[in-house]
């Protein structure tokens, strides 16, 4: 399991920058962000360098976030990886509430899992074959 | 446990006829008296015979605060100054101050409406009983006071203030009896949670009679859970007489008002037409038995509803419920009537939403539309956008079903909600002058 840091931001210009100004300021470095959003309201997702301190430094500054367990698993970035990953969890009788990847100029895709049910997911990825990278090592991608 | 149980338990039949009786003589006592009322009996084309019944009441005029100040200081007096024993007055800080006179007479009924709520506490005689409201101009100290006295107990006058002293004499004088405002009775149970005692365990305390000031459920059962008491709604007003026109029996819901002394009526504030019972209104009272300051159908501004179902407890008195705002409160929205307080009580039932709220009225082409910003609860787990929209879906199918209004809901950031003062700004009305807000709850 990793920590991401979650963040709700009202829809309105300019928030989702303040707070990537704010995690700037604390000396955060950006792995990956998702947002999900509304017409009014927003979720960031992100992945960093530091989600205890992120979380620290935003919440100081008023905003509402929160640290999320999340699944990470290295998936070749070839044609029909992650069809195969998504086809795999299936099978585990778990429901992804969401997912995104990011890739690094390396050819390599880490897949972001949010997983509900399944406390053992990351185990059971791991005899299959799968490759769940360490959190320090999703961190500093 | 009853004081006066021929009164409080008479057979509504035999009730209304002392009602009419009590009522044509105050009339009378009223056009004969008092300038004011002549002027406005004459102008509604009414004298105190045209009450034949009491559904004739509808004919007389209203009384408002407005024509109290107007009257400053003795023009409402009904009586000459040689029978006037005691006068009471409001602070007057938006206005003309209000004053109030009691004769003798006024005075002993008053200390027995009071004390027919200590009795529905089930104490009296042998009950220490500390009245920590104010003592002086304003109505609580005095009120509680005599109401004490009279129930049999032995008052302790302790005044509001020096909390210490008064916690300290709480537990020494064994107290079994705690009259002040919800708000003093919350600062007490914390200060003696904080100085090391167990309130509930440590002290005698068994009730506590408190008004003067609203208070939520919430708060209620805080502080008959901190304190270990039974906790006693009291409703007066000074311009009426003072606390005790209605009282908590603890046995169903609302409080008795002291129908062979006062007259409720539930009137729609905007039609002024009177309401059946059971519905929300503004409480109009007409006075029965003051001598001083008689008031003919007087407009209270307070919302509440008359509750007719007989009471358990076997006083045929009606009840009042839990006076739920003021009418400079009142949002009407498409033709409905909506009080800050009854959102915030949805809101406050909904698991995942904070207390702090804001609701914008305005319009879209030629309809109301309201926006209620709400905060999250700190511990709502927030990474699924479905997650959200469920909380806002909730929070409208409650605000939907309890207000029967349809609310768009939105979620804010902490803090986006603006506070003065240490008050939420609870409302912004755009319909009627740009960016008017009011507050609740003064
Ligand atoms: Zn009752």
């Amino acid at each position: 399991m990793i920590k991401q840091l979650t963040v709700f931001l009202t829809n309105e210009k300019g928030r989702l920058a303040a707070a990537c100004r704010v995690l700037a300021d604390a000396g955060i470095n950006l792995r990956s962000l998702n947002v999900a959003d509304t017409a009014d309201f927003g979720v960031a997702r992100i992945i960093c360098d530091n989600p205890d301190d992120a979380l620290q430094a935003l919440q100081h500054a008023g905003y509402r976030a929160a640290i999320t367990d999340v699944v990470a698993v290295c998936v070749p970035d070839v044609l029909g990886g992650l069809a195969d990953l998504l086809a795999f969890m299936d099978t585990l009788d778990v429901n992804i509430e969401y997912g995104y990847c990011f890739v690094n100029g390396g050819g390599n895709a880490i897949d972001i899992l949010k997983v509900d049910g399944g406390a053992d997911v990351e185990e059971r990825l791991i005899e299959a074959g799968y490759v769940c990278p360490k959190a320090e090592d999703v961190y500093n991608f | 446990m009853f004081f006066q149980e021929e009164f409080e338990t008479m057979p509504r039949e035999q009730l209304r006829e002392l009602q009419l009786l009590r009522m044509r003589d105050t009339f009378k006592r009223c056009y004969d008296n008092v300038d004011f009322y002549k002027k406005a009996f004459n102008g509604a084309g009414v004298v105190p015979e045209d009450l034949k019944s009491l559904d004739d009441l509808r004919k007389f005029p209203f009384t408002v605060k407005q024509d109290m100040r107007d009257a400053y200081p003795y023009k409402l007096f009904a009586v000459p100054m040689d029978k006037v024993a005691r006068i009471h007055a409001s602070s007057g800080t938006t206005g003309q101050a209000t004053v109030v006179g009691h004769t003798a007479g006024d005075l002993a009924r008053w200390g027995e409406c009071f004390a027919r709520g200590i009795r529905m506490a089930d104490l009296g005689p042998g009950t220490v009983m500390q009245v920590a409201y104010g003592y002086g101009l304003f109505t609580g100290g005095l009120g509680a006071h005599v109401g004490g006295e009279v129930a049999g107990c032995c008052v302790i006058p302790a005044s509001s203030g020096n909390t210490k002293r008064q916690i300290q004499m709480i537990k020494d004088m064994g107290v079994e009896l705690l009259a002040c405002t919800p708000s003093y009775a919350l600062l007490i149970a914390d200060s003696a949670i904080e100085m090391g005692y167990d309130p509930a365990v440590d002290f005698k305390l068994k009730a506590g009679i408190f008004g003067a000031e609203p208070s939520s459920d919430g708060m209620r059962r805080e502080i008959a859970q901190k304190l270990g008491i039974r906790y006693c709604d009291v409703y007066g007003l000074s311009e009426i007489m003072g606390p005790g026109v209605a009282m908590e029996c603890g046995h169903g819901e609302g409080l008795h008002f002291a129908e062979d002394h006062f007259y409720p009526e539930i009137i729609d504030p905007d039609t002024l037409e009177p309401l059946p019972d059971g519905e929300w209104g503004e409480l109009v009272i007409t006075t029965l038995t003051r001598e001083c300051t008689p008031l003919v159908r007087y407009r209270t501004r307070d919302i509440s509803r008359i509750i007719a179902q007989p009471c358990s407890c076997g006083r045929t008195h009606r009840r009042i419920d839990r006076i739920i705002g003021r009418t400079d409160d009142m949002l009407i929205i498409r033709g409905v009537n909506v009080f800050p307080s009854q959102i915030e009580q949805v809101i406050a039932e909904v698991p995942g939403i904070a207390t702090q709220y804001q609701i914008t009225v305005g319009t879209r082409g030629s309809l109301d539309y309201v926006e209620l910003a709400v905060e999250m609860a700190p511990d709502f787990v927030f990474d699924e956008i479905r997650q959200l929209e469920g909380l806002k879906k909730k929070l409208a199918a409650e605000l939907k079903s309890n207000l029967q209004i349809a609310v768009d809901i939105r979620i804010v950031e902490p803090h986006t909600i603006e506070r003065s003062e240490g008050k939420a700004k609870r409302v912004i009305d755009l319909r009627k002058n740009t960016g008017t807000i009011r507050g609740i709850g003064k």
